[in-house]
């Protein structure tokens, strides 16, 4: 089902669980995205990467309705935006999770929101715990916590409440070098687990490659489409595919494509 | 060398000692050099006896007055009449600070009026709160009450707009009505400030109290106390009196420090 329609990733509707058409956003006059369309499948991983301020986060703001958009439409599963569940994670998790909350009650927040009963609101918990193989002391308030820690509740208070779409923004920028990629294992985890349609903004090639499906290269502002690459090596990966063969040869052109836009 | 070796490692082990066993030590330094000059300037009789008696004298005749005298009972009428008009102040206060602070065109609307009244000494308007609650009770703490409401409003209000967008927008994403992210995000957001203003409030509510038992027909509390010892030259007695009303000060602002700790646990953080 995800890799159909691998032909046509554009304009193929039928496929596409997040579409979107003539998507048009300016800031200050100045516009950021004209008439801008892309579709990306269900169940697949895409990771964003492009030149700074090309409007990588706006993307997906407006993807996720955190952002409203001047023009155009964005339909989740066939549905309207608004009704869609959509997991989000922030690039800067201290800004992000409530530190008047302990850990606990930052991940069960979202299905308190929806008025899910308390008993069920730990259960799923629980699950969600169970499911990744993670141990962490869910009593303690964020700031009690290493930065790594607090992404990880970020990321499972994202994907509590069992999202259509999970979207993160550079959420490992923060980290050492160390705690991201055992991050990026986790979220390798959760994406093999779950099935869920995920899309990662990076600003670090490695990463975007190493984690997705699909890359989507963006251009400088006005921001289009430079190359949607595929990359669909079998998960699980492990650091060691950073050395394949394939991998390196596709890190390679996104770089040239990269440096090319750059120039431009 | 051997010998100096073994002199420094002796100086250091004495000093590690040292260090913690007297670090304690230091805080009480101002307050001991305070009682001491006060007594050197006392005992020189360089200010006559009757203006300034002795340290000793005074701590003495506090303690005493405290057991056996009036003392405890002016000092508890200061604290009742500070603790009610705090308590209004800041009920009337914080609801309404929240309110303001909500709508960046309802605060436009008062912001002149709170500022104006707030950079306004309170005292000013003594003369007036007489003439509309006559010189009972109810007059001392409303004009306390007064003040503390303008300092709590515009300290939540601020709170309330300058509350950071980014836990707003993770709730929203989430899922949370307006309601839910005022009730769960907005408020904690604007407490840290809130406690700004209700710390700020407890302080100005015991200046505004004390002053107006001086000036204002009282027979009770310590603002009178001091005002009739300078009158009839009781001067151990008015020292007193200031000092127990600088300890209630110092035990509120402590109470409301323990208080923000606790409660706003994670500012800072």
């Amino acid at each position: 089902m995800t890799s159909t329609d691998a032909a046509a990733p554009i304009g193929a509707a039928d496929a596409a669980f997040i579409c979107v058409r003539g998507l048009s956003k300016a800031f200050g006059g100045q516009p950021v995205y004209h008439d801008f369309d892309l579709d990306l499948p269900r169940g697949t991983f895409t990771t964003i990467f492009g030149p700074n301020g090309c409007g990588k986060s706006t993307l997906i703001n407006m993807l996720s309705g955190i952002t409203p958009f001047d023009g155009g439409s964005v339909r989740i599963g066939g549905n309207d935006l608004r009704a869609a569940k959509i997991g989000y994670v922030f690039q800067n998790y201290r800004d992000s999770l409530f530190p008047w909350m302990r850990a606990i009650e930052n991940i069960e927040y979202p299905l308190k929101v929806r008025g899910v009963s308390k008993a069920r609101q730990a259960a799923r918990v629980d699950e969600l715990l169970a499911a990744f193989a993670i141990t962490l002391d869910l009593k303690r308030y964020p700031y009690e916590m290493s930065g790594g820690q607090q992404q990880l509740v970020a990321i499972l208070r994202a994907l509590v409440s069992d999202p259509d779409v999970l979207f993160l923004d550079e959420p490992f920028s923060a980290l050492d070098y160390e705690m991201t990629l055992y991050m990026r294992d986790k979220l390798q985890t959760v994406f093999l687990e779950t099935g869920l349609t995920m899309v990662l903004v990076s600003h670090d090639l490695e990463e975007a490659v190493y984690l997705a499906d699909r890359i989507l290269l963006l251009s400088k502002r006005p921001t289009r489409l430079v190359e949607l690459i595929r990359y669909e090596t079998v998960r699980p990966r492990t650091t060691e595919i950073m050395g394949d063969p394939e991998f390196v040869r596709t890190k390679q052109h996104a770089l040239d494509l990269f440096r090319a836009e750059m120039a431009r | 060398m051997s010998a100096s070796t073994e002199r420094l490692a002796a100086t250091s082990r004495r000093f590690s000692l040292r260090r913690p066993r007297l670090s304690w030590l230091i805080p009480v330094i101002g307050p001991v050099a305070f009682l001491a000059l006060w007594e050197a300037v006392s005992a020189s009789h360089v200010v006559r006896a009757v203006l300034l008696p002795s340290p000793v004298d005074t701590l003495g005749y506090l303690v005493d007055s405290l057991l056996h005298g009036t003392m405890a009972t002016d000092a508890l009428v200061t604290i009742t009449r500070t603790l009610i008009a705090f308590a209004i102040g800041a009920l009337l206060g914080v609801p309404l600070g929240v309110a303001f602070g909500s709508s960046v065109r309802l605060y436009s609307s008062v912001e002149f009026l709170v500022d104006f009244f707030r950079s306004m000494p309170a005292s000013a308007l003594i003369p007036l709160f007489i003439l509309f609650f006559g010189i009972a009770d109810i007059n001392k703490i409303a004009i306390a009450g007064f003040s503390v409401f303008l300092i709590v409003m515009f300290n939540s209000a601020y709170g309330v707009m300058n509350a950071r967008k980014s836990r707003l927008l993770a709730a929203k994403v989430m899922g949370a009505s307006p309601f839910q992210m005022f009730r769960d995000v907005l408020i904690f957001e604007s407490l840290p400030q809130t406690f700004v203003g209700l710390r700020n409030g407890i302080s100005t509510a015991l200046v505004i109290v004390v002053v107006a038992e001086m000036f204002i027909g009282s027979d009770q509390g310590l603002g009178y106390r001091i005002i009739e010892g300078e009158q009839i030259l009781h001067v151990t007695d008015m020292y007193a009196s200031i000092i127990v009303a600088g300890l209630i000060g110092y035990v509120l602002n402590m109470l409301f420090m323990l208080a923000d700790k606790r409660l706003i646990h994670w500012n800072g953080k």
